[in-house]
């Protein structure tokens, strides 16, 4: 299978690679797909408490696709608000890397990753103002 | 040193020149049908063809009569299994395989157990018929089956063991490191048992099979013995002889031949007979029709001849090679897996697991190496090799697995490269990977709850 010129410069060249405190109370953690169907993803954000996407970074167990898919979201979502972030959706990320139809797959897990990861800083704010400190310090690493 | 390197000898190998030298004269030349009985052309032709009979034969410790010409080993695979099952019908309908046989063999004995249950569907819709007094279609069948309680059927009972159409198969499980497990063979073995078809080689994991203890039990219970041996021979010492095979699948370009032509060795002493799955002019003994591919199986003889001749030593080169990349990724790399059994392999193949590391994209870092890999990814059906899942490797590692094969032409300024650069890869993709990670720290991956999709 030939690879799009995008895919092969996002692999090659891949953008926020990295770990993010996953304490942080404005880091939120997405976990998603599963090691047995050959991809996982880890994207994390950095959000301001007025919802700004400060930083990203990823991490992916996956073919070329999928981590071009993840590489190419931690650039579209910084400095976007999360109201703006949630509206990416695999369509785009498929069309910007010119995936083939049997690679979308990786697309639809890095929408995923953009919700799960915005999921948990929601959940994690949301404890927090309910002043359940404890909580805050749960490891989140469930996807 | 030329890039890309070709490290996928499993696949298919390049043609050793000096079987192309062969084969030039039977193009423009020499082009007779080797079936043309009455001129030059004709007689010209059918001599190099049985020159390379003899050469294809003494590979394989059998006499040029027992060789038929077939296109490939896909070909002769489906002419041993579909031809076997034909011819010896009436002596039993059951065939016994492993589960990681390559695809002709899985999909040629799938299809006979399909034009079974088709016959037996056919015989139920038949009985229904009487049973109702009016015309059944396929629709009604799942219901009115049970309705009519087929299954306790007398009649229809006495009509299916009547069924001699397609086969039933039996599908054993390899042990965990990928060898035929011998006991389970032989109670297998049913007294409608005609044929065991177990490969030689396996083509993903070179895992090498017991062949003349699989030989033995098939020759005391009476039943015959096929192999596809294409990964096999020419690359380890075999003779039909000695492993008791009745039929065998051979081709040209897994052994520095050309592509599209193949044989099957098919037992004379004692006979063993197969129907013909093509028809036609009643070439090959009537075995095989079609214009011979002369060119081809001039070649096909070369390079067994060639193969026959180095075998010894170009094991030794090859598996010295294999043995050198394996030390030298293990120097540098942890958490690798060999999978399928070390000692019983081919010496060229190294099939190993770099742990959370997915296949495609480490096939993607090293792009000037030609590998492969069990990683869904590289086929369309997003399953991971069936091969490894039945050895039982879990499937995030068959996943993360890459097939090394080497062969005729590898060198080890090419290995000490690929050692060089498949480090990188997996240094830089486990840097990546957030299961890398959680590994390192501790964090057990089977206790996540992971959104499968």
């Amino acid at each position: 299978m030939a690879y799009s010129d995008k895919v092969i410069e996002h692999y090659e060249n891949p953008h926020n690679v990295g770990t993010l405190d996953k304490e942080d109370p404005n880091v939120g953690t997405g976990l998603v797909g599963a090691p047995a169907c050959g991809d996982v993803m880890r994207l994390q954000l950095k959000i301001s408490d007025d919802g700004m996407i400060q930083d990203a970074k990823f991490k992916t167990f996956g073919c070329g696709s999928a981590i071009a898919s993840s590489s190419l979201v931690t650039e579209w979502v910084k400095g976007k608000s999360i109201e703006d972030a949630v509206t990416i959706t695999n369509k785009d990320i498929a069309q910007e890397l010119s995936l083939p139809p049997v690679k979308i797959h990786c697309s639809v897990l890095a929408e995923d990753a953009i919700k799960a990861a915005i999921k948990d800083f929601q959940e994690k704010r949301a404890r927090r103002q309910s002043g359940d400190a404890s909580a805050v310090k749960q490891p989140t690493t469930q996807p | 040193m030329k890039l890309p390197i070709f490290m996928d000898y499993h696949s298919t190998t390049p043609m050793d020149p000096r079987v192309l030298e062969a084969m030039k004269p039977y193009f423009v030349e020499d082009f007779g049908n080797a079936a043309s009985r009455n001129h030059a052309f004709g007689w010209k032709a059918e001599a190099a063809v049985e020159k390379a009979r003899k050469q294809v034969g003494k590979l394989i410790g059998a006499s040029d009569k027992e060789i038929v010409f077939t296109s490939g080993a896909t070909e002769s695979n489906n002419l041993a299994i579909k031809g076997a099952a034909e011819f010896y019908k009436d002596k039993g309908d059951h065939i016994i395989t492993l589960s990681t046989e390559h695809k002709a063999v899985l999909d040629t004995c799938k299809r006979l157990e399909r034009q079974r249950m088709d016959r037996i569907e056919e015989l139920k819709l038949q009985r229904l018929m009487e049973l109702t007094g009016r015309d059944v279609t396929l629709d009604e069948l799942a219901t009115l089956e049970i309705k009519h309680d087929l299954e306790n059927d007398a009649l229809l009972k006495r009509w299916i063991d009547k069924v001699r159409v397609g086969a039933r198969v039996t599908y054993l499980s390899p042990k965990k490191d990928g060898l035929i497990d011998l006991d389970e063979l032989r109670s297998a073995i049913t007294d409608q048992t005609i044929l065991v078809s177990v490969m030689f080689a396996n083509n993903e994991i070179g895992v090498v099979q017991p062949l003349a203890e699989i030989g033995a039990i098939c020759r005391e219970k009476g039943v015959l013995f096929h192999t596809d041996a294409v990964q096999g021979v020419g690359k380890l010492p075999f003779d039909v002889e000695q492993v008791k095979a009745d039929l065998v699948s051979l081709t040209a370009h897994k052994m520095y031949g050309p592509k599209g032509v193949g044989a099957l060795y098919v037992r004379r002493k004692p006979r063993v007979r197969i129907a013909p799955i093509i028809d036609g002019g009643g070439h090959e003994r009537g075995m095989r029709s079609g214009t011979l591919n002369v060119a081809g199986i001039v070649g096909f003889g070369a390079a067994a001849e060639i193969a026959k001749d180095e075998l010894a030593a170009e094991a030794q080169r090859v598996g010295a090679l294999r043995d050198r990349l394996w030390a030298g990724l293990q120097k540098k790399l942890d958490l690798l897996t060999v999978n399928g059994s070390w000692e019983h392999r081919l010496p060229g193949n190294l099939n190993v697991s770099f742990a959370y590391v997915e296949g495609e994209a480490m096939m993607m870092a090293i792009k000037d190496v030609a590998v492969s890999s069990g990683s869904a990814c590289t086929s369309a059906s997003l399953e991971p090799s069936y091969v490894l899942r039945a050895l039982g490797v879990d499937e995030d590692m068959a996943h993360s697995s890459i097939r090394f094969g080497l062969g005729r032409f590898s060198t080890q300024e090419e290995v000490d490269y690929v050692i060089e650069i498949v480090i990188a890869a997996v240094k830089k993709l486990r840097d990546m990977s957030p299961l890398y990670e959680m590994a390192k720290e501790g964090i057990d991956l089977k206790s996540i709850e992971w959104t499968a999709h």
